[in-house]
Protein backbone atom coordinates (compact mmCIF):
# COMPACT_ATOMS: atom_id res chain seq x y z
CA UNK A 1 0.00 0.00 0.00
CA UNK A 2 0.97 3.63 0.00
CA UNK A 3 3.80 4.56 2.35
CA UNK A 4 3.64 8.36 2.11
CA UNK A 5 4.71 10.33 5.13
CA UNK A 6 3.47 13.54 3.55
CA UNK A 7 1.84 14.61 0.30
CA UNK A 8 1.26 17.86 -1.60
CA UNK A 9 -2.19 19.42 -1.41
CA UNK A 10 -2.67 21.98 -4.18
CA UNK A 11 -5.53 24.31 -3.32
CA UNK A 12 -7.15 26.74 -5.76
CA UNK A 13 -7.46 29.86 -3.62
CA UNK A 14 -9.35 33.10 -4.15
CA UNK A 15 -9.47 36.02 -1.77
CA UNK A 16 -12.06 38.60 -2.94
CA UNK A 17 -10.28 41.32 -0.93
CA UNK A 18 -6.94 40.97 -2.73
CA UNK A 19 -7.36 38.76 -5.82
CA UNK A 20 -8.93 39.25 -9.24
CA UNK A 21 -8.49 35.62 -10.28
CA UNK A 22 -7.96 32.40 -8.31
CA UNK A 23 -4.42 31.06 -7.86
CA UNK A 24 -2.90 27.76 -6.75
CA UNK A 25 -1.25 27.39 -3.34
CA UNK A 26 0.59 24.22 -2.31
CA UNK A 27 0.68 22.76 1.18
CA UNK A 28 2.71 19.83 2.49
CA UNK A 29 0.30 17.75 4.54
CA UNK A 30 0.90 14.62 6.66
CA UNK A 31 -0.60 11.45 5.25
CA UNK A 32 -2.86 9.25 7.37
CA UNK A 33 -4.40 6.17 5.86
CA UNK A 34 -7.87 6.81 7.27
CA UNK A 35 -7.95 10.49 6.32
CA UNK A 36 -10.24 12.00 3.72
CA UNK A 37 -9.51 15.21 1.80
CA UNK A 38 -11.63 17.14 4.30
CA UNK A 39 -9.28 15.99 7.11
CA UNK A 40 -6.33 17.33 5.11
CA UNK A 41 -8.08 20.69 4.65
CA UNK A 42 -8.83 20.80 8.39
CA UNK A 43 -5.16 20.05 9.14
CA UNK A 44 -4.05 22.95 6.92
CA UNK A 45 -6.57 25.31 8.54
CA UNK A 46 -5.55 24.26 12.08
CA UNK A 47 -1.77 24.17 11.54
CA UNK A 48 -0.71 26.29 8.57
CA UNK A 49 -3.23 28.84 7.32
CA UNK A 50 -6.35 29.70 9.33
CA UNK A 51 -7.69 31.78 6.46
CA UNK A 52 -8.33 28.72 4.26
CA UNK A 53 -12.09 28.84 3.68
CA UNK A 54 -14.39 25.90 2.89
CA UNK A 55 -17.78 24.56 3.94
CA UNK A 56 -18.33 21.38 5.91
CA UNK A 57 -20.49 20.08 8.70
CA UNK A 58 -21.29 16.41 9.27
CA UNK A 59 -18.17 14.60 7.97
CA UNK A 60 -20.39 11.62 7.06
CA UNK A 61 -21.86 12.30 3.60
CA UNK A 62 -25.22 13.43 4.92
CA UNK A 63 -25.22 17.23 5.09
CA UNK A 64 -24.09 17.94 1.52
CA UNK A 65 -21.93 20.93 2.53
CA UNK A 66 -18.41 19.83 1.63
CA UNK A 67 -18.63 19.32 -2.14
CA UNK A 68 -15.45 20.43 -3.95
CA UNK A 69 -13.45 19.51 -7.03
CA UNK A 70 -10.75 16.93 -6.20
CA UNK A 71 -8.43 16.24 -9.14
CA UNK A 72 -11.06 17.99 -11.29
CA UNK A 73 -13.88 15.64 -10.24
CA UNK A 74 -16.78 16.91 -8.12
CA UNK A 75 -16.85 14.90 -4.87
CA UNK A 76 -17.84 15.20 -1.22
CA UNK A 77 -14.47 15.92 0.44
CA UNK A 78 -15.61 13.87 3.48
CA UNK A 79 -15.99 10.81 1.26
CA UNK A 80 -12.76 11.26 -0.75
CA UNK A 81 -10.11 9.06 0.90
CA UNK A 82 -6.50 10.23 0.47
CA UNK A 83 -5.38 6.63 -0.07
CA UNK A 84 -7.49 6.37 -3.22
CA UNK A 85 -5.81 9.44 -4.75
CA UNK A 86 -2.26 8.67 -3.61
CA UNK A 87 -2.16 5.06 -4.81
CA UNK A 88 0.37 4.13 -7.49
CA UNK A 89 3.09 6.60 -6.45
CA UNK A 90 1.02 9.79 -6.77
CA UNK A 91 2.10 12.41 -4.25
CA UNK A 92 -0.23 15.28 -5.18
CA UNK A 93 -3.92 16.04 -4.82
CA UNK A 94 -5.49 19.17 -6.32
CA UNK A 95 -8.63 20.73 -4.89
CA UNK A 96 -10.77 23.66 -6.00
CA UNK A 97 -14.22 25.15 -5.65
CA UNK A 98 -17.11 23.36 -7.40
CA UNK A 99 -17.26 24.19 -11.10
CA UNK A 100 -20.04 26.19 -12.74
CA UNK A 101 -20.61 28.40 -9.69
CA UNK A 102 -19.22 31.83 -8.75
CA UNK A 103 -16.49 31.53 -6.10
CA UNK A 104 -17.17 33.50 -2.91
CA UNK A 105 -13.78 32.69 -1.34
CA UNK A 106 -11.34 29.77 -1.74
CA UNK A 107 -13.52 26.61 -1.86
CA UNK A 108 -16.79 28.34 -0.99
CA UNK A 109 -19.21 28.83 -3.89
CA UNK A 110 -22.15 31.21 -4.26
CA UNK A 111 -25.21 28.95 -4.37
CA UNK A 112 -27.95 31.61 -4.44
CA UNK A 113 -28.93 30.67 -8.01
CA UNK A 114 -29.52 27.06 -6.96
CA UNK A 115 -31.70 28.09 -4.03
CA UNK A 116 -33.90 30.10 -6.42
CA UNK A 117 -34.13 27.18 -8.87
CA UNK A 118 -34.96 24.75 -6.07
CA UNK A 119 -37.76 26.99 -4.80
CA UNK A 120 -39.07 27.46 -8.36
CA UNK A 121 -39.89 23.74 -8.76
CA UNK A 122 -41.97 23.73 -5.54
CA UNK A 123 -40.28 20.72 -3.89
CA UNK A 124 -43.02 19.95 -1.42
CA UNK A 125 -46.32 18.05 -1.49
CA UNK A 126 -49.00 20.21 -3.09
CA UNK A 127 -52.69 19.38 -2.59
CA UNK A 128 -55.31 20.99 -4.76
CA UNK A 129 -58.06 19.24 -2.79
CA UNK A 130 -57.82 19.13 0.98
CA UNK A 131 -58.47 15.84 2.73
CA UNK A 132 -60.56 15.99 5.92
CA UNK A 133 -58.80 14.78 9.06
CA UNK A 134 -61.55 12.22 9.72
CA UNK A 135 -60.59 10.48 6.46
CA UNK A 136 -57.38 9.39 8.17
CA UNK A 137 -53.80 9.33 6.99
CA UNK A 138 -52.58 8.98 3.43
CA UNK A 139 -51.57 5.42 2.72
CA UNK A 140 -48.90 4.51 0.21
CA UNK A 141 -48.04 1.08 -1.17
CA UNK A 142 -44.39 -0.07 -1.12
CA UNK A 143 -44.28 0.10 -4.93
CA UNK A 144 -45.63 3.66 -4.88
CA UNK A 145 -42.85 4.63 -2.48
CA UNK A 146 -40.21 2.72 -4.46
CA UNK A 147 -41.19 4.63 -7.63
CA UNK A 148 -39.71 7.90 -6.29
CA UNK A 149 -37.65 6.91 -3.23
CA UNK A 150 -34.20 7.20 -4.82
CA UNK A 151 -34.89 10.82 -5.77
CA UNK A 152 -35.63 11.64 -2.12
CA UNK A 153 -32.01 10.86 -1.21
CA UNK A 154 -30.75 14.19 -2.65
CA UNK A 155 -28.72 16.23 -0.14
CA UNK A 156 -28.39 19.34 -2.37
CA UNK A 157 -24.60 18.97 -2.45
CA UNK A 158 -24.49 20.40 -6.00
CA UNK A 159 -21.93 17.90 -7.33
CA UNK A 160 -24.35 17.30 -10.24
CA UNK A 161 -24.33 21.01 -11.13
CA UNK A 162 -20.52 21.01 -11.14
CA UNK A 163 -20.48 17.93 -13.40
CA UNK A 164 -23.10 19.20 -15.88
CA UNK A 165 -21.68 21.07 -18.90
CA UNK A 166 -25.15 22.42 -19.71
CA UNK A 167 -25.20 24.21 -16.34
CA UNK A 168 -21.83 25.74 -17.24
CA UNK A 169 -22.98 26.78 -20.72
CA UNK A 170 -26.48 28.01 -19.71
CA UNK A 171 -26.53 29.43 -16.17
CA UNK A 172 -30.35 29.69 -16.35
CA UNK A 173 -30.80 25.91 -16.64
CA UNK A 174 -32.87 24.68 -13.68
CA UNK A 175 -30.38 21.83 -13.41
CA UNK A 176 -30.19 18.18 -12.31
CA UNK A 177 -30.95 18.23 -8.57
CA UNK A 178 -33.91 20.64 -8.74
CA UNK A 179 -35.47 18.76 -11.69
CA UNK A 180 -34.95 15.39 -9.95
CA UNK A 181 -36.71 16.76 -6.86
CA UNK A 182 -39.56 18.11 -9.00
CA UNK A 183 -39.90 14.61 -10.45
CA UNK A 184 -39.78 13.10 -6.96
CA UNK A 185 -42.88 15.09 -5.94
CA UNK A 186 -44.63 14.58 -9.31
CA UNK A 187 -44.28 10.81 -8.78
CA UNK A 188 -45.55 10.92 -5.18
CA UNK A 189 -49.05 9.43 -5.00
CA UNK A 190 -50.02 12.04 -2.37
CA UNK A 191 -49.06 14.99 -4.57
CA UNK A 192 -51.35 16.96 -6.91
CA UNK A 193 -48.91 19.70 -7.96
CA UNK A 194 -47.58 18.34 -11.24
CA UNK A 195 -49.44 20.86 -13.40
CA UNK A 196 -48.10 23.75 -11.30
CA UNK A 197 -44.50 22.53 -11.59
CA UNK A 198 -44.76 22.14 -15.38
CA UNK A 199 -44.56 25.92 -15.81
CA UNK A 200 -40.92 25.60 -14.75
CA UNK A 201 -39.93 22.00 -15.49
CA UNK A 202 -41.31 21.93 -19.06
CA UNK A 203 -40.07 25.44 -19.89
CA UNK A 204 -37.05 26.24 -22.05
CA UNK A 205 -34.80 26.42 -18.98
CA UNK A 206 -36.31 23.20 -17.65
CA UNK A 207 -35.86 19.64 -18.86
CA UNK A 208 -35.34 20.69 -22.51
CA UNK A 209 -32.05 22.36 -21.68
CA UNK A 210 -30.68 18.92 -20.77
CA UNK A 211 -28.83 17.01 -23.51
CA UNK A 212 -28.46 13.76 -21.53
CA UNK A 213 -24.73 13.93 -20.84
CA UNK A 214 -25.54 11.82 -17.73
CA UNK A 215 -22.59 13.20 -15.76
CA UNK A 216 -25.04 14.22 -12.98
CA UNK A 217 -26.05 10.63 -12.24
CA UNK A 218 -22.44 9.45 -12.47
CA UNK A 219 -21.17 11.83 -9.77
CA UNK A 220 -24.16 11.68 -7.39
CA UNK A 221 -22.91 10.49 -3.97
CA UNK A 222 -26.40 9.37 -2.94
CA UNK A 223 -27.36 7.38 -6.07
CA UNK A 224 -30.09 9.76 -7.09
CA UNK A 225 -30.83 9.47 -10.81
CA UNK A 226 -31.23 13.07 -12.06
CA UNK A 227 -30.46 12.17 -15.70
CA UNK A 228 -33.21 9.56 -15.72
CA UNK A 229 -35.65 11.83 -13.89
CA UNK A 230 -35.15 14.53 -16.52
CA UNK A 231 -35.57 12.14 -19.48
CA UNK A 232 -38.79 10.77 -17.95
CA UNK A 233 -40.11 14.33 -17.71
CA UNK A 234 -39.13 14.99 -21.34
CA UNK A 235 -41.21 11.98 -22.40
CA UNK A 236 -44.19 13.22 -20.34
CA UNK A 237 -43.81 16.72 -21.73
CA UNK A 238 -43.71 15.38 -25.31
CA UNK A 239 -46.86 13.31 -24.75
CA UNK A 240 -48.56 16.41 -23.31
CA UNK A 241 -47.56 18.43 -26.36
CA UNK A 242 -48.82 15.75 -28.76
CA UNK A 243 -52.14 15.32 -26.92
CA UNK A 244 -52.67 19.10 -26.87
CA UNK A 245 -52.38 19.14 -30.65
CA UNK A 246 -54.41 15.98 -31.28
CA UNK A 247 -57.28 16.65 -28.88
CA UNK A 248 -59.01 20.01 -29.31
CA UNK A 249 -60.12 21.43 -26.00
CA UNK A 250 -57.53 19.55 -23.96
CA UNK A 251 -55.88 22.11 -21.79
CA UNK A 252 -52.49 21.17 -20.53
CA UNK A 253 -50.38 23.89 -18.99
CA UNK B 1 -17.62 44.38 3.48
CA UNK B 2 -18.86 44.14 -0.08
CA UNK B 3 -18.82 40.84 -1.91
CA UNK B 4 -16.73 40.21 -5.02
CA UNK B 5 -17.35 36.65 -6.23
CA UNK B 6 -15.15 35.34 -9.02
CA UNK B 7 -17.32 34.17 -11.92
CA UNK B 8 -15.63 31.41 -13.94
CA UNK B 9 -16.44 30.72 -17.60
CA UNK B 10 -16.55 27.30 -19.22
CA UNK B 11 -13.86 27.06 -21.93
CA UNK B 12 -14.89 25.77 -25.38
CA UNK B 13 -12.59 22.81 -24.79
CA UNK B 14 -14.64 21.60 -21.77
CA UNK B 15 -15.56 18.39 -23.60
CA UNK B 16 -11.91 17.35 -23.89
CA UNK B 17 -11.48 17.34 -20.11
CA UNK B 18 -12.98 13.94 -19.31
CA UNK B 19 -13.49 10.64 -21.18
CA UNK B 20 -17.21 10.80 -20.26
CA UNK B 21 -17.58 14.17 -22.02
CA UNK B 22 -15.66 12.93 -25.09
CA UNK B 23 -17.91 9.85 -25.33
CA UNK B 24 -20.93 12.15 -25.04
CA UNK B 25 -19.70 14.42 -27.83
CA UNK B 26 -18.99 11.39 -30.04
CA UNK B 27 -22.56 10.22 -29.41
CA UNK B 28 -23.84 13.67 -30.42
CA UNK B 29 -21.67 13.53 -33.57
CA UNK B 30 -23.28 10.22 -34.60
CA UNK B 31 -26.47 12.16 -35.41
CA UNK B 32 -24.68 13.75 -38.40
CA UNK B 33 -23.78 10.37 -39.91
CA UNK B 34 -27.18 8.85 -39.18
CA UNK B 35 -28.85 11.92 -40.75
CA UNK B 36 -26.54 11.91 -43.79
CA UNK B 37 -27.20 8.20 -44.35
CA UNK B 38 -30.96 8.75 -44.22
CA UNK B 39 -30.62 11.65 -46.69
CA UNK B 40 -28.70 9.41 -49.13
CA UNK B 41 -31.38 6.74 -48.72
CA UNK B 42 -34.12 9.25 -49.58
CA UNK B 43 -32.16 10.44 -52.64
CA UNK B 44 -31.86 6.76 -53.67
CA UNK B 45 -35.63 6.26 -53.34
CA UNK B 46 -36.21 9.32 -55.49
CA UNK B 47 -33.86 7.91 -58.17
CA UNK B 48 -35.71 4.61 -57.99
CA UNK B 49 -38.96 6.41 -58.81
CA UNK B 50 -37.31 8.00 -61.90
CA UNK B 51 -36.78 4.71 -63.69
CA UNK B 52 -34.03 2.08 -64.23
CA UNK B 53 -31.52 4.52 -65.77
CA UNK B 54 -31.61 6.94 -62.82
CA UNK B 55 -31.41 4.02 -60.37
CA UNK B 56 -28.39 2.60 -62.21
CA UNK B 57 -26.65 5.97 -62.04
CA UNK B 58 -27.35 6.19 -58.31
CA UNK B 59 -25.97 2.66 -57.75
CA UNK B 60 -22.78 3.39 -59.67
CA UNK B 61 -22.30 6.60 -57.65
CA UNK B 62 -22.57 4.49 -54.46
CA UNK B 63 -19.74 2.24 -55.61
CA UNK B 64 -17.35 5.21 -55.77
CA UNK B 65 -14.52 4.67 -53.22
CA UNK B 66 -15.46 7.85 -51.32
CA UNK B 67 -19.06 6.64 -51.01
CA UNK B 68 -17.83 3.29 -49.70
CA UNK B 69 -15.54 4.99 -47.17
CA UNK B 70 -18.44 7.20 -46.01
CA UNK B 71 -20.71 4.19 -45.56
CA UNK B 72 -18.11 2.31 -43.52
CA UNK B 73 -17.66 5.34 -41.24
CA UNK B 74 -21.45 5.86 -41.07
CA UNK B 75 -21.90 2.20 -40.10
CA UNK B 76 -19.35 2.54 -37.28
CA UNK B 77 -21.05 5.68 -35.94
CA UNK B 78 -24.51 4.10 -36.29
CA UNK B 79 -23.40 1.11 -34.24
CA UNK B 80 -21.93 3.47 -31.60
CA UNK B 81 -25.18 5.48 -31.66
CA UNK B 82 -27.25 2.33 -31.15
CA UNK B 83 -25.10 0.79 -28.44
CA UNK B 84 -24.86 4.00 -26.38
CA UNK B 85 -28.60 4.70 -26.59
CA UNK B 86 -29.43 1.10 -25.70
CA UNK B 87 -27.19 1.50 -22.65
CA UNK B 88 -29.08 4.65 -21.58
CA UNK B 89 -32.57 3.18 -21.93
CA UNK B 90 -32.83 1.85 -18.33
CA UNK B 91 -32.47 5.51 -17.24
CA UNK B 92 -35.14 6.90 -19.56
CA UNK B 93 -37.69 4.13 -19.08
CA UNK B 94 -37.43 2.49 -15.67
CA UNK B 95 -39.80 -0.49 -15.50
CA UNK B 96 -41.35 -1.67 -12.24
CA UNK B 97 -42.22 -5.27 -11.59
CA UNK B 98 -44.09 -5.74 -8.35
CA UNK B 99 -42.46 -3.54 -5.73
CA UNK B 100 -39.03 -3.37 -7.43
CA UNK B 101 -37.42 -1.87 -10.51
CA UNK B 102 -36.35 -4.27 -13.26
CA UNK B 103 -32.49 -4.28 -13.31
CA UNK B 104 -30.70 -2.59 -16.22
CA UNK B 105 -29.29 -5.73 -17.87
CA UNK B 106 -32.61 -7.30 -19.03
CA UNK B 107 -33.83 -3.93 -20.39
CA UNK B 108 -30.63 -3.45 -22.39
CA UNK B 109 -30.57 -7.11 -23.45
CA UNK B 110 -34.18 -7.02 -24.66
CA UNK B 111 -33.30 -4.26 -27.10
CA UNK B 112 -30.53 -6.38 -28.63
CA UNK B 113 -33.00 -9.26 -28.98
CA UNK B 114 -35.52 -6.97 -30.72
CA UNK B 115 -32.69 -5.61 -32.91
CA UNK B 116 -31.63 -9.13 -33.93
CA UNK B 117 -35.21 -10.26 -34.61
CA UNK B 118 -35.93 -7.12 -36.68
CA UNK B 119 -32.71 -7.63 -38.66
CA UNK B 120 -33.61 -11.27 -39.38
CA UNK B 121 -37.13 -10.29 -40.49
CA UNK B 122 -35.73 -7.63 -42.85
CA UNK B 123 -33.09 -10.05 -44.20
CA UNK B 124 -35.69 -12.77 -44.80
CA UNK B 125 -38.03 -10.26 -46.49
CA UNK B 126 -35.23 -9.06 -48.77
CA UNK B 127 -33.90 -12.53 -49.69
CA UNK B 128 -37.30 -14.22 -50.08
Amino acid sequence: MTDHKTFTLEVLRYNPESDDVPHVQSFTVPYEEDWVVLDALNWVKDNVDGSLTYRWSCHMAVCGSCGIMVNNEPVLSCKAFLRDYLAGGNTKITVGALKNFPIEKDLVIVMDSFMEKLEAVKPWIIRTSERPVEDGTFTQLPKQLMRFKRHTMCINCLLCYAACPQVGLNPGFIGPAALALAHRYNLDSRDQGKELRKDVTASHDGVWECTFVSACSEVCPKDVEPAGAIQEQKIESSIDWALDHLMPGRKSR
Amino acid sequence: MSRKPYVPTLPNTWWLEKPLYIRYMLRELTSFFVGAYVAILIVGLWHLSQGPEAWGGFMSALSHPLAVVFHVIALAFSVYHTVTWFALTPRTTPIMRGDQFVPAAPIIGAQYVIWAVASIVVLVAVLW
